[in-house]
């Protein structure tokens, strides 16, 4: 019987968890597979209709920007609720003055719109009923100075870079693992990252959201806490397997998990209530932002128990199968 | 131990302080907005979370269209003399001018034998009706025309091109993040968005600078003023020779004028590098080396013209008058009056290759953050509110040693935002993501270590002892964890750009600020701890 310490009462989930893992690996898999084909198949309409996997917004797409003067100082809030009142969704808008006006009424509405000619003028009146008809009924053509199609913002040439970026860090980290750990751990993590990324970016389509620069910056954020899990996880499994020669693969996957369940659960559910709070206060422009964020991590630690583990076990009994000794237990002396 | 205690608490104050100074400078006063002032001065916001410049440039295609005819004219001119044609000229009848008027795209042959006329045509037909329309004139002359098509491709080329030269001169360290887009429809205009306008002028002057390197055939001068230089050539300048003035070296009064010929020999992307380096006098020069193919054409031309003058010409001024004096192959020097920045902004202009074309100031005015002011201080409200829940969690949750989580977290925060501050990175949204992963392992490195420390207790272990295990066993899975995050990062920073490499940039220092904290500050404050707990009393945690 443990003593318990001088009698305090320490708060403490997770005691002794002793949950069979590895024996919900079909749940599992059904989960996943369920929720990425069902992403797989949205984006796929989405393809088929707007010639992306994902709706995009002004920065990969480009579009239309109005420079509209107001009769008084603008209300940037009020006229971002109008915008959104007239349904025109995802307006950047930003002050703007000339450097030798101390202030100036001016703001820059941009909308992801076609960029041609006919689009220009369909911008201008889509601005122009909006904010007539829910900021001041007062604004006509002549508060309209200046009309323009801006590119977007990420060329094709910045969209390659960043894609083949993001390849050769995974790439990296999988090298970096098989140093560390073995072949099979770097390739289960890298799945991992992969299958995370895959629903985060189904959900988007799901939800019919855009996808903007600072989306793809929280896709990155959630590969790389996926891969915290895992590692973590993985770490514990490589500690047990020296320590133990005679349970099995599946039983020492089983109590690592278990052991680091407690560590998971605090961890995730610390920094999902962060980005929980960022989603529900962080204010509307945010919202594509924090809402990767919160899939991303409920799902990045989902996958560390649930695909990067079961793959090592999976991989184990397929050798097993083929008569192949089981390379697993017998890990390299990794060092401490 | 107690000794080694108090050193290695002095370490971790001595960090603190100079990463608060980091963040801070100097401050002018200790009030809220004296201390406002000098973190904004020190840390720079991006353009989504503060706005800055907007700038409109408009490129001047046209002498990209230019340069593509005069290169035409030197090879057409080649390919005459190799087919032994004769002809008295091949010129530009009305060439660009500075106030952007003339029409570069077109060529005329004269004075050819008219018995020889069929074969000129399939000559210039064979070589150069892909992009020109070729047009024989009745007196032995001949009018090439480069097609719409062709021209119109190669303006938008020159604007796309602009638009990467841009972005390499604003941005080398990569990480001042500018936006730079095109902007309107087929006016060829750029927009470039600039975080923070301090040192505009001096944007503007890299931006802008066409940094042209050319270097011309003299054929005549110094000459005191314009009249006396075209008074060398009869009165009228002829089609292939143009006026230069010299910027000349400091001291000199007079100006003087060359007359050079209007083709260079070697120009632009020809230049293969450039860098600064020092003349044989110890003066700041340039150094440059010459493509291949330039070195040969180069090479060439100096070996059939020593004792004739060659005139270095920068941003369409002479820069130096030399007489060939043997042959020169591809590598060089130029020497002038500059100082040490001027030389290293033009080597940088250099590399970072010529801009196709020039570039007019358009439009110069200061944008609001582009997520919109409002939303950066929710999403900032946001932030510090989960910030706080963590720290109160910590607390509750681990007792004293949520003390010892929630000290290494705001180290954390303070470390990285120094890092910021002195590296002059500019912070941005995707640069808060990586905050965000960082505070996210951080408090990972944490718990790993506490619930290790739990579990040694559990298992009966003695207080120091159950410390030292549970850091020993945390320590594996820490280091693999961030040194796997920080190969990542460092990919992403090399490859990467714009915001994937400002995601890089705070996440890499923000793990390397965890690493220290929460192994090396955890540590010791753990250790103090444990110092003072009586015998038989038990961790805290």
């Amino acid at each position: 019987m443990l003593r318990s310490q001088e009698g305090r009462e320490s708060v403490e989930l997770f005691r002794s968890v002793n949950v069979d893992w590895l024996g919900k690996k079909w749940y599992f898999l059904l989960f996943s597979m369920v929720f990425s084909v069902a992403g797989i198949i949205s984006m796929g309409l989405h393809w088929q209709k707007i010639g992306s996997p994902v709706p995009l917004g002004v920065d990969f797409r480009g579009g239309t920007q109005i420079q509209v003067q107001f009769n008084s100082a603008p209300d940037i809030n009020r006229i971002r609720q109008a915008m959104d009142a007239a349904g025109i969704k995802d307006a950047s808008i930003q002050p703007i003055r000339n450097l030798d006006q101390a202030t100036s009424n001016d703001v820059l509405i941009s909308l992801p719109e076609q960029t041609n000619e006919a689009a220009l003028d369909a911008g201008r009146e889509q601005i122009m009923d909006a904010l007539r008809s829910h900021y001041d009924s007062s604004i006509d053509t002549k508060n309209i100075r200046n009309v323009q199609v801006v590119g977007p913002t990420v060329g094709k040439q910045l969209e390659k870079q960043a894609g083949l970026a993001t390849l050769y860090s995974m790439l990296g980290m999988l090298i970096y693992l098989w140093f560390r750990f073995q072949l099979i751990y770097g390739v289960a993590a890298v799945v991992a990252c992969f299958h995370d990324t895959l629903i985060t970016v189904g959900a988007f389509a799901l939800t019919n959201q855009e996808i903007s620069l600072t989306v793809i910056a929280a896709i990155l954020t959630l590969v790389g806490y996926s891969m915290n899990d895992t590692i973590v996880v993985f770490d514990r499994i490589r500690e047990n397997l020296r320590l133990s020669r005679r349970e099995t693969l599946s039983d020492v996957v089983n109590r690592s998990i278990n052991q680091t369940l407690s560590r998971t659960v605090l961890t995730s559910g610390l920094t999902f209530i962060t980005v929980l709070s960022l989603y529900v206060f962080g204010g509307q422009v945010l919202k594509g932002f924090s809402f990767a964020l919160v899939v991303g991590i409920l799902i990045g630690t989902y996958s560390s128990i649930a695909v990067a583990a079961p793959m090592l076990v999976a991989w184990q009994d397929w050798r097993a199968g083929k008569g192949k000794a089981a390379v697993l237990p017998a890990a390299k002396r990794a060092k401490a | 131990m107690k000794k080694n205690l108090n050193s290695r608490i002095a370490l971790i104050i001595a960090v603190l302080v100079i990463f608060i100074y980091g963040i801070f400078g100097i401050p002018s006063g200790l009030s809220g907005s004296a201390l406002l002032d000098s973190i904004t001065k020190r840390i720079h916001l991006g353009l989504d979370l503060r706005g800055g410049a907007h700038l409109i440039l408009q490129v001047v295609v046209k002498e990209a269209v230019s340069d593509e005819t005069d290169s035409a004219v030197g090879r057409i001119q080649q390919d005459l003399k190799t087919a032994s044609l004769t002809y008295s000229q091949v010129y530009k009848p009305n060439p660009l001018k500075p106030d952007g008027s003339g029409q570069p795209e077109l060529i005329r042959v004269e004075g050819t034998a008219s018995a020889k006329s069929n074969d000129i045509r399939s000559l210039l037909d064979a070589k150069y009706s892909n992009e020109y329309d070729v047009n024989g004139g009745s007196d032995g002359s001949f009018t090439i025309t480069m097609k719409p098509l062709v021209e119109q491709a190669l303006e938008k080329k020159t604007v796309q091109q602009a638009i990467e030269t841009i972005r390499d001169r604003v941005d080398s360290l990569g990480v001042s993040e500018p936006v730079i887009q095109e902007y309107g429809l087929g006016d060829n205009q750029i927009l470039v968005e600039l975080p923070g306008i301090e040192d505009l002028d001096r944007v503007k002057n890299i931006i802008q600078s066409t940094a042209r390197l050319e270097i011309h055939p003299v054929v005549g001068g110094p000459y005191q003023d314009e009249q006396t230089a075209l008074g060398s050539v009869g009165g009228a300048l002829p089609a292939d020779e143009e006026l230069s003035h010299f910027s000349g070296m400091t001291g000199s009064d007079a100006d003087s004028i060359y007359v050079l010929q209007r083709v260079p020999v070697v120009a632009g992307s020809d230049f293969r590098s450039a860098d600064p380096g020092t003349s044989a006098n110890g003066l700041p020069d340039v150094r440059f080396t010459l493509t291949n193919e330039a070195g040969d054409r180069f090479y060439e031309y100096t070996s059939a013209n020593v004792g004739h003058a060659m005139a270095v010409v920068l941003g369409g001024r002479v820069r130096e008058v030399a007489n060939i004096k043997s042959a020169i192959r591809d590598s060089g020097e130029i020497e002038g009056s500059f100082s040490a920045d001027e030389v290293a902004t033009l080597s940088k202009m250099l590399r970072t290759g010529a801009l196709p074309a020039s570039l007019n100031y358009l439009e110069d005015r200061t944008v609001g953050a582009s997520l919109g002011a409002d939303s950066v201080k929710e999403g900032v409200t946001a932030a510090v509110v989960g910030v706080l829940l963590i720290m109160v969690f910590m607390l509750v949750y681990y007792r004293g040693s949520g003390i010892n989580a929630d000290l290494a977290l705001f180290l954390n925060l303070v470390i990285l935002l120094g890092f910021m501050g002195f590296s002059g990175a500019t912070l941005t949204l995707p640069g808060i993501a990586g905050v965000i992963l960082t505070i996210g392992m951080g408090v990972d490195s944490n718990v790993l270590i506490f619930e290790r420390i739990r579990e040694e207790v559990r298992a009966g272990k003695a207080p120091s002892a159950a410390v030292d295990q549970g850091f020993a066993h945390a320590w594996v899975t820490i280091i693999d964890t961030h040194v796997t995050t920080i190969v990542s990062a460092a990919i992403l920073f090399l490859f990467g750009t714009g915001p994937v490499k400002g995601f890089a940039v705070t996440l890499t220092f923000g793990l390397a600020a965890n690493l220290f904290t929460a192994v090396y500050v955890s540590r010791v404050i753990f250790e103090a701890h444990l110092n003072k707990l009586k015998p038989g009393e038990l961790v805290s945690i």
